[in-house]
């Protein structure tokens, strides 16, 4: 393989497990250049990546314009209003009036399912989908299966346990995903009030008592918790979440002692995760930091060369 | 509609040799009818024609009461931009309709006598189809005040619904069903708990998860649909309950039916022709309200069709410009156009044999007359020359360019379809005839 199918990334839902073990393959050969004293490249000289975001992004945003930078293309952030009603122009003259400028590349994130798509029908530049709604989140996806191939060697065959807000999280969505797609096997856990309405649909396995959910887990991943969800709560308090949900040194006592803990962050400690289990010597949170720098170049030279 | 050209020249007018569907008559067969003034003014197996009497020769072609939509939106007053009463009007005679009844979620919302009187007048210029307002519950659809009932119903209003915006408050809805009481009025409901499905932008299942969208349950309607049930067994009130999408309604409403209840219900075509599945790629043009649902859902809808669970087949014709329909799937509006396209829909189940051409004639025509007690819905002598000519068999593609509603939001474009109107009178005048084939 030396293309991607479709020059826009949509979704996990669109990849092949071929791409995806390519793109994977590429981001290891490029992760050595940011551990080099100077940390850029030139493919990318005189390309164009606008980093869209109409939701606000610390870790993604600064992780997509790194890897842009590294590879020397010019790169431009947006921040703008999150409805096209409140900023009266629509996404679709917002795409047009951006493709007037030539870019190659539109990183976006829009809190609307979707957006990304409708985006990548009306412009000729290449849409990568930095998170959309509550759909998909395919880079850190991509992260996550690169940090766990590191470890594992493999996914093929592994399990993969996911708790948290699975209904409401695209990182879960795309992990189930991306995870599926490669072989393992995906347990999702967390109070039944987060779980999507079939979550078999994206191929996973619902197992709501944490201690069976994680107790032969090669690798489990912790979400960020949102206890709001449209003004509802979705649980009865953040106390009572983490001392049912949250994952402890105690709850993983049962686990295997070797599996991988993994959160998409920012963590809220003591709450999803104890700070004992997220510095622990199984965390891979800060390698999924790095890798995230890594696919995104990735994504940027498959997509641009 | 008098005084015209065409209403002189069609004076008398004989329409021969067509297969005659009126289940109001028990007829199904060949047969002859004599248009005269306006009013049919004879029907039988062979009516002798005369070199005077302009005869027209419909061998193959079949002859219906004019079809009657009780669920459409044509956007008049206030959004002239999706639709006006007149093009609506054009979409229905195109599409075999002589009669629309109309929702009231206009700009203002038909909840005063002047509005009713505004649309009528309205629809008396456009003389395409007979028009009848549906007023609104509660004032603004505001869901606490009645409105007027009396004055609506004396300026012509045909029944009540505050359509999308379902009336929450189950007092309130209980006032409302008293009260029609004394007018026998019907009500219309959208049967939808919102809290349930507040949020959701398709229906929650399979697809939902994978597009990560918010779902909308179909207990949401189910709900809702037994609680109004509930109410009108309680009041005794005329419940017809809206656009019915679910397995579990149809169940509702047929046991309901079975112990005597005063409800009567109706589908769309899109719910026994589409299904979730149509959603995939974010597709803005499968997005209503409710939501096109499952195979399972769709499958039962029909079931409820053909043992009379559903009365009518109604379109909820939802015109929408492009600016509510190309944009994020979340923001997209509610609503596809159907008024061209329920025909067709509703011959494709004759043609799988799931209804007869006397059940679809019964659901499109005859039961949606005798809910909202108006004129039509039948061929027998004296009654109004609303008459519906059809070639069951004419295959087509929809194209925006064929059709006449301003809006172009439906999912059926570029599908082949089979079979539409070719001739629709009103009063025995055209109000559609493409091919010029009337005398």
């Amino acid at each position: 393989m030396s293309k991607l199918r479709s020059r826009h990334i949509t979704g996990i839902l669109n990849l092949s497990r071929e791409e995806i073990a390519f793109i994977l393959d590429t981001a290891e050969s490029l992760k050595d250049i940011l551990e080099r004293p100077i940390k850029k490249v030139p493919p990318l000289r005189g390309r164009t990546v606008v980093h869209l975001f109409f939701e606000p992004s610390t870790r993604t945003r600064l992780s997509f314009e790194l890897a842009a930078k590294r590879l020397s293309a010019d790169t431009i952030g947006i921040s703008a209003a999150a409805s096209s009603v409140v900023k009266g122009e629509t996404l679709i003259d917002t795409a047009r009036n951006i493709e007037a400028m030539r870019p190659d590349v539109i990183v976006m994130r829009h809190p609307m399912s979707g957006a990304p798509h409708l985006m990548a029908r009306h412009v000729k530049s290449a849409v990568i989908n930095a998170g959309d709604g509550i759909n998909e989140h395919p880079s850190q996806a991509l992260l996550d299966l690169m940090t766990v191939r590191e470890h594992l060697g493999s996914i093929d065959g592994i399990k993969v346990t996911i708790i948290g807000d699975i209904a409401h999280s695209r990182v879960a969505h795309s992990d189930i995903l991306a995870f599926t797609k490669m072989g393992a096997k995906v347990t999702v856990s967390g109070p039944a009030t987060m779980l999507p309405a079939v979550p078999e649909a994206l191929g996973a396995r619902v197992c709501l008592d944490i201690g069976k959910a994680i107790n032969d887990a090669d690798v489990i991943i912790v979400l960020r918790i949102q206890k709001e969800r449209q003004g509802h709560s979705l649980i009865p308090s953040a106390r009572e979440y983490a001392a049912c949900f949250g994952l402890t040194m105690e709850k993983l006592s049962v686990a295997r002692p070797d599996c991988l803990i993994m959160h998409p962050g920012p963590i809220n400690r003591g709450i999803e995760m104890a700070p004992e289990v997220a510095d622990s010597d199984r965390s891979v949170i800060l390698e999924q930091v790095t890798n995230g720098v890594a696919v995104r170049m990735a994504l940027l030279s498959l997509i641009l060369l | 509609m008098s005084g015209t050209d065409s209403s002189i020249r069609n004076d008398r007018l004989l329409l021969k040799g067509g297969r005659i569907i009126d289940p109001s008559q028990g007829m199904n067969a060949k047969g002859d009818i004599l248009v005269e003034h306006g009013t049919i003014k004879k029907i039988d197996r062979a009516i002798e024609g005369t070199s005077r009497v302009p005869t027209l020769h419909l061998e193959g072609k079949w002859v219906v009461p004019g079809l009657i939509d009780m669920h459409v939106h044509l956007r008049e007053p206030g959004e002239e931009y999706k639709e006006t009463i007149r093009t609506g009007c054009m979409a229905g005679a195109a599409g075999g309709f002589t009669a629309l009844a109309c929702m009231p979620n206009t700009f203002p919302a038909n909840s005063t006598s002047s509005v009713t009187r505004f649309i009528i007048e309205r629809a008396r210029e456009a003389a395409l189809a007979r028009v009848y307002p549906i007023a609104t519950i509660t004032r603004d659809q505001d869901g606490k005040q009645l409105t007027e009932f009396g004055d609506l119903l004396e300026a012509g209003a045909i029944a009540f619904s505050d359509d999308g915006l379902p009336v929450e408050d189950s007092f309130v809805m209980r006032l409302a069903m008293e009260y029609s009481l004394n007018f026998d009025a019907l009500i219309i409901s959208h049967s939808e708990d919102l809290p349930l499905s507040r949020g959701g932008v398709m229906n929650e299942g399979r697809i939902s998860t994978v597009l990560g969208l918010k779902g909308i349950p179909k207990v949401a309607e189910e709900i809702a649909i037994s609680r109004d049930i509930a109410l009108a067994e309680l009041t005794g009130a005329r419940l017809h309950i809206a656009h019915v999408s679910t397995k579990g309604s149809v169940d509702i409403i047929r046991r309901a039916k079975g112990r005597g209840i005063k409800v009567t219900a109706e589908t769309a075509p899109h719910y026994f022709s589409l299904t979730e599945e149509a959603v995939m790629g974010y597709n803005t043009l499968a997005k209503m309200n409710p939501p096109l649902r499952t195979e399972e859902d769709r499958l039962a809808i029909i079931e409820g069709l053909r043992d009379g669970t559903i009365d009518v087949i109604a379109t909820d014709h939802a015109p929408h410009s492009i600016l509510e329909k190309e944009c994020e799937f979340e923001l997209a509006a509610n609503g596809i156009t159907g008024l061209e396209t329920a025909l067709p829909l509703a011959l494709e189940l004759v043609r799988q044999g799931a209804i007869s051409p006397p059940d679809m004639v019964r659901l499109m025509s005859e039961r949606p007359a005798l809910i909202l007690g108006v004129e039509g819905g039948t061929l027998k002598p004296g009654s109004p020359a609303d008459i519906t000519v059809i070639d069951p068999d004419i295959p087509f593609t929809f194209t925006p360019e064929l059709s006449h509603s301003k809006s172009h939001n439906s999912p059926f474009y570029g599908c082949k379809l089979q079979g539409k109107a070719i001739l629709t009178l009103l009063g025995g005048v055209a109000t559609y005839d493409p091919d010029v084939i009337l005398p």
